[in-house]
């Protein structure tokens, strides 16, 4: 599925829309729903996903030629619980509140869909560079729609952005069920229709 | 009683994919047909139950007594691909109508979160043995509840009028948000 004649920019910027991991390949939304009612816990997130993405995927492409088909999965797993070990120690070590927060779901970084997915799609088959700049860009499109299931979910569940208050609770009562689960999924499906309704809309337009 | 509680609450009050979004990915997929849905979730109640013994041991006799914290991502990993395995293995001998039946689902069980999830859960709560052992059993009970749910759900949905752009995932979710919200009912039904 991946056209191999891609500038490095086309690397990228396929995953913010296009093949935006969450939204169009629907990978990784465990973590997704899990983590963002709050905006601030969704750049954690986001921001450990995309190390591990990136490095995983760097290494991955690096021992391409020297891995035999056999045993290639297994060899993924080892080298993404690795480095999701590394980003959950990091955390735990400078992030304290945000690593007790966030709970089980930054070890379950490993079962992420996204990082085997790239890892067998992408940096199985290209070399380092292009591996990293397809990382990278799979790892910002999972950040981008994160911070936006966050930020509605912060705004309409407590009326605050990044703590802040914007929505003063005299002028609205935050509608609480957005911060509890029901509200994750209702709002990633919204999410999903709106991206469907902008990617035809385009669509249509260029035919 | 304690463990009545842990296997109720992990099933239905805390169940693991409509509160704990884990195991979304089989969730979405497998969801559309009723029978399919109904082997999924046995195959994986049967392999979390058995994740939750093996992990247990791990944690108590090898990480925690050879101060190996730091492994625990990578050695409950390893050990539950293996353990799926030999799962495979085991049915595939055993009986082959089962195997042909359950087929790629057994292999999907490895990536399933709810497996890793369920096992860091119990390592961070500090459940015993049979604790864990209940815990497990009722993560994979609530999964399998929650996927008959919704399969039964997708069927009718299959007659519905659905815009286009909300078709296939987003009206799950949508859907799911639904059953979420209708599972925080169980949350009065008792106190852990």
């Amino acid at each position: 599925m991946a056209p191999s004649h891609r500038t490095l920019a086309g690397e990228i910027t396929k995953g913010l829309l296009v093949e935006n991991p969450v939204a169009r390949l629907i990978l990784g939304i465990c973590s997704s729903l899990a983590v963002t009612n709050t905006v601030i816990n969704g750049l954690a997130m986001g921001l450990a996903v995309i190390f591990v993405t990136v490095a995983s995927s760097a290494l991955v492409s690096m021992v391409r030629k020297v891995v035999p088909g056999g045993v290639r999965i297994a060899t993924y797993i080892v080298i993404i619980s690795g480095f999701v070990t590394l980003a959950d120690l990091f955390l735990r070590a400078f992030f304290p509140d945000i690593s007790k927060t966030l709970g089980p779901y930054v070890p379950l970084i490993v079962v992420n869909c996204i990082i085997m997915a790239r890892a067998e799609v992408f940096a199985a088959k290209y070399p380092v560079v292009p591996s990293i700049a397809d990382a990278i860009g799979m790892g910002a499109g999972y950040t981008w729609v994160l911070l936006a299931i966050g930020a509605v979910r912060e705004i309409l569940g407590s009326g605050t952005i990044l703590g802040y208050t914007v929505l003063s609770e005299k002028v609205f009562t935050p509608w609480t069920v957005m911060v509890l689960p029901p509200g994750a999924f209702l709002t990633l499906g919204f999410l999903i229709g709106l991206i469907n309704y902008v990617t035809m809309r385009r669509a249509r337009k260029t035919r | 009683m304690r463990i009545i509680l842990i296997f109720i609450s992990a099933a239905l009050i805390n169940n693991f994919v409509l509160t704990y979004f884990l195991g979304l990915c089989p969730f979405l997929g497998v969801s559309k047909r009723f029978d399919t849905a109904v082997n999924m979730g046995l195959a994986t109640t049967f392999v979390t139950t058995l994740t939750a013994v093996t992990t247990w041991l791990i944690q108590h006799y090898i990480l925690e007594r050879y101060n190996l914290l730091f492994l625990q991502n990578v050695t409950f990993i390893i050990a539950i691909a293996g353990l799926v395995q030999l799962v495979e293995m085991f049915i595939r001998k055993t009986s082959i109508a089962l195997y042909r039946s359950l087929g790629i689902y057994l292999p999907l069980i490895t990536t399933n979160c709810i497996v890793l999830g369920l096992a860091l859960f119990a390592a961070l709560r500090d459940y015993t043995f049979v604790e864990s052992v209940f815990f497990g059993a009722g993560a994979g009970v609530g999964f399998t509840i929650a996927l008959i749910i919704m399969s039964g759900i997708r069927e009718e949905l299959e007659f519905a009028d659905v815009p286009e752009v909300l078709k296939g995932a987003p009206i799950t979710l949508l859907m799911a948000g639904m059953l979420a919200l209708a599972f925080m009912g169980f949350a009065g039904l008792l106190s852990v």
